[in-house]
C-alpha cells in the first residue's frame, strides 16, 4: 500500500467530506433573520378583522408599529390558506387574551390573502381574540423579511425586534418570550413597575 | 469513373445541404421552445420603462427567492418573488442605486438573499473550492498521462 498517496487522498478527502456532512445537519429552510435586535420595521395596515374583549380593534383602523413604543407587540403572520396557521390559532387566541391585561398586543397581518377569505377563516376557526390587518402587495411582509407563514415576531417596549419565531409558535414560547419582555424596562418610559408582572400558573 | 465520382459528390454535397436545414431547423425549434417557456414564466413588465424594466430584472436576478429551491425572483413566478420583484423597480424607479437595493434585501433577509455570496470570510471556500478541484483533478491527470505514456518506452527499455 502507497501510505503517502493515501494519507495525500484523505487529506483532500476529509474536508471535502466533513464540510457536506456539516451541510447535511443543517435546515436550508432555517433561515436566521438579521432583525431580531433592530428597529422593528414602520407600517399603517388597517384592521379587517377587529378581534374581541380587550384586544378589540373597529375595522379601517389604522395600525403603526411606532403607536406601540413601550409596548410588547407580537406580530403574527398567517393566511387562510396556511395549514399550519390553524395549529397555532387557538394558543394564539388563548394566549393574546391572558396576556392583554399586562398591557401584550397582539396583531395578526394576513399575508397573500384576501381579507374575506381571512374573516370567512376566522369565523370558521371559532372567532380570534385579537385584530387582523390586511398587508396589501405584502410590502409589510417583506419589510419584516418574511418567507412563509406562519412567522411570529416579538417587538420589545425599546420598538426593536426581540425575537422571530417560524413555524407554529407554542403556548410554552410565547409565555417564555413575552415574559422576559414584560420584565424587561423600556428606555424612555415611566411607571413600568406594572411591567414586573408575574409569570402566569402554566404558562413556562 | 469520372461521372460516377461527380454524381457521388453532387449526392455528398445533397446531403451536406439537407443535414445542414435539419440541424438548423432544430436550433430554430430549440431556440422557439425556450423563449416560449421563459415568456410563460415571467410576469408582464409593469413598468413602460424599458430601462427600468432591464435594471429590475438585473437586480431581480441576483435575489434569492425565499419560497423556492434556488431560483432568482426574476425567475421565479410565486407571487412572494413577484411582489419582491415590486419593491426592487419602486426602490429603483425612485432613485436608489442597485447596489442600494441589494443592502435593503440583506437588511431584511441577511446575506442569504443574495445568490451569489460575497467572496468575503467563509464564503471564499465556495469561491476557492472548485478552483482548488480543478488544480487537484489536474495534477492527477497529469500523473496519470505521464505515467501511461512512460509505460511503452520503460516496455521497450526492458525487451
Amino acid at each position: 500500500m502507497n501510505w503517502k498517496r493515501a494519507t495525500v487522498a484523505a487529506f483532500v478527502a476529509f474536508p471535502v467530506i466533513g464540510l457536506l456532512g456539516y451541510a447535511l445537519t443543517l435546515d436550508p429552510k432555517e433561515i436566521p433573520s438579521p432583525l431580531p435586535g433592530r428597529d422593528a420595521p414602520a407600517f399603517s395596515l388597517a384592521v379587517f378583522a377587529q378581534g374581541e374583549g380587550e384586544q378589540q380593534r373597529a375595522v379601517g383602523d389604522s395600525i403603526r408599529v411606532s403607536d406601540h413604543r413601550g409596548e410588547v407587540v407580537v406580530l403574527n403572520f398567517w393566511a387562510s390558506w396556511c395549514l399550519a396557521c390553524r395549529d397555532e390559532h387557538s394558543t394564539l387566541s388563548t394566549v393574546a387574551e391572558s396576556y392583554a391585561r399586562q398591557g401584550v398586543k397582539f396583531y395578526g397581518v394576513l399575508y397573500n390573502d384576501v381579507p374575506s377569505n381571512g374573516t370567512r377563516w376566522i369565523s370558521e376557526m371559532g372567532g380570534q381574540t385579537y385584530p387582523s390587518v390586511q398587508d396589501p402587495r405584502t410590502r409589510t411582509a417583506i419589510d419584516y423579511g418574511l418567507y412563509g407563514v406562519p412567522e411570529t415576531f416579538f417587538i420589545g417596549r425599546d420598538g426593536r425586534v426581540a425575537y422571530k419565531h417560524v413555524g407554529p409558535v407554542t403556548a410554552a414560547v410565547l409565555a417564555r418570550k413575552l415574559d422576559s419582555l414584560i420584565a424587561l424596562r423600556a428606555p424612555s418610559t415611566t411607571g413600568d413597575s406594572a411591567a414586573r408582572v408575574t409569570v402566569p400558573p402554566g404558562k413556562s | 469513373m469520372r461521372v460516377s465520382a461527380s454524381s457521388s459528390a453532387v449526392m455528398r454535397s445533397r446531403r451536406r445541404r439537407g443535414l445542414a436545414r435539419a440541424l438548423f431547423a432544430a436550433l430554430a425549434l430549440l431556440l422557439l421552445g425556450a423563449s416560449t417557456v421563459r415568456a410563460q414564466s415571467q410576469s408582464m413588465p409593469v413598468s413602460t420603462d424599458p430601462v427600468l424594466e432591464a435594471r429590475t430584472r438585473a437586480v431581480a436576478a441576483q435575489l434569492r427567492c425565499p419560497v423556492c429551491q434556488g431560483n432568482s425572483i426574476e425567475d421565479s413566478p410565486s407571487e412572494l418573488a413577484q411582489d419582491m420583484k415590486g419593491v426592487v423597480r419602486e426602490q429603483l424607479a425612485s432613485g436608489k442605486s442597485p447596489d442600494e437595493v441589494k443592502q435593503y434585501f440583506i437588511a431584511k433577509y441577511g446575506e442569504w438573499i443574495l445568490l451569489e455570496p460575497k467572496a468575503t470570510g467563509f464564503n471564499l471556500v465556495v469561491y476557492a473550492l472548485p478552483m482548488v478541484m480543478v488544480l487537484i483533478g489536474g495534477v492527477v491527470v497529469w500523473r496519470a498521462v505521464k505515467k501511461w505514456t512512460a509505460e511503452p518506452a520503460e516496455a521497450d527499455a526492458d525487451t
